[in-house]
């Protein structure tokens, strides 16, 4: 198990994604499983910094990453303002180019990256992001 | 995150190099911005040595092709995309927005 913390700022995205790629290497994933890892964090953190914490600079997000049996379990936490997933609509791509808003992208990323993704919310401990990725699926 | 713009005849191309995610992606905005502002609707993303790119990234490049192609006076085309940043624009859907060529010479006779 591996844990650090991050500043909640756009320019901690780097040091995250390296973070958890290093974690998804040493669990065996292969380079196209670890750069879907990396995106899902990346946006799952980008979303945690812009309507979490409303901005930069305004609170921490801790990152786990857990070697689990054929695969790594990530867990994202932040004490900013509840997320509910239900909230966000899924982006609709059929539109025309003029119609098209920046919307929902990163969710639906987030879970087309991952094999499970939980939300979880509590007054003690705020927001908890959980993402499983399975070897080989 | 490196960003070049080299000047031709009929079209800008603007070279990335690096990672572009939320933190980087302000830099390319302001460069595409300033080329579309000066009235550069003709544009090439060379991306063959961008290795990330986060949904951030791409809405960058939806505003500028929304500017671009408005009034039919140009369009943005991307080159050398490489193969993971394809699949996830394709899976999100997004790739029927833009031409995607294999490098910059064909993207250049495109116009």
């Amino acid at each position: 198990m591996a844990t650090e913390k991050f500043p909640g700022r756009f320019e901690s995205l780097a040091g995250i994604r390296k973070f958890v790629s290093e974690a998804a290497e040493e669990a065996g994933f292969d380079d196209k499983e670890i750069y879907a890892v990396e995106l899902a964090v990346d946006e799952a953190c980008a979303n945690i910094i812009e309507h979490a914490y409303g901005g930069e600079g305004k609170g921490e997000i801790i990152c786990i990453c857990n070697d689990i049996n054929n695969g790594i379990e990530i867990i994202l936490r932040d004490d900013g303002k509840q997320f509910d997933p239900a909230d966000v609509k899924p982006p609709d791509f059929s539109v025309e180019l003029e119609k098209l808003e920046p919307r929902g992208a990163g969710i639906y990323l987030i879970r087309n990256m991952m094999d499970d993704v939980d939300f979880k919310f509590s007054r003690e401990s705020g927001n908890e992001l959980r993402m499983v990725k399975r070897k080989g699926i | 995150m490196e960003i070049t713009t080299t000047e031709y005849k009929r079209c800008d191309v603007v070279k990335t190099v690096g990672r572009i995610d939320s933190y980087t992606a302000p830099d390319l905005e302001e460069v595409l911005s300033s080329l579309t502002s000066s009235g550069k609707f003709k544009i090439i993303l060379d991306m063959e040595e961008v290795d990330f790119m986060s949904s951030k990234g791409w809405w960058v490049l939806i505003e500028t092709q929304k500017n671009c192609k408005r009034y039919n006076r140009g369009e943005l085309v991307l080159t050398g995309v490489q193969e993971r940043i394809q699949d996830s624009l394709n899976l999100v859907g997004m790739g029927s927005y833009f031409q995607i060529f294999d490098d910059v010479l064909s993207a250049v006779a495109n116009f």
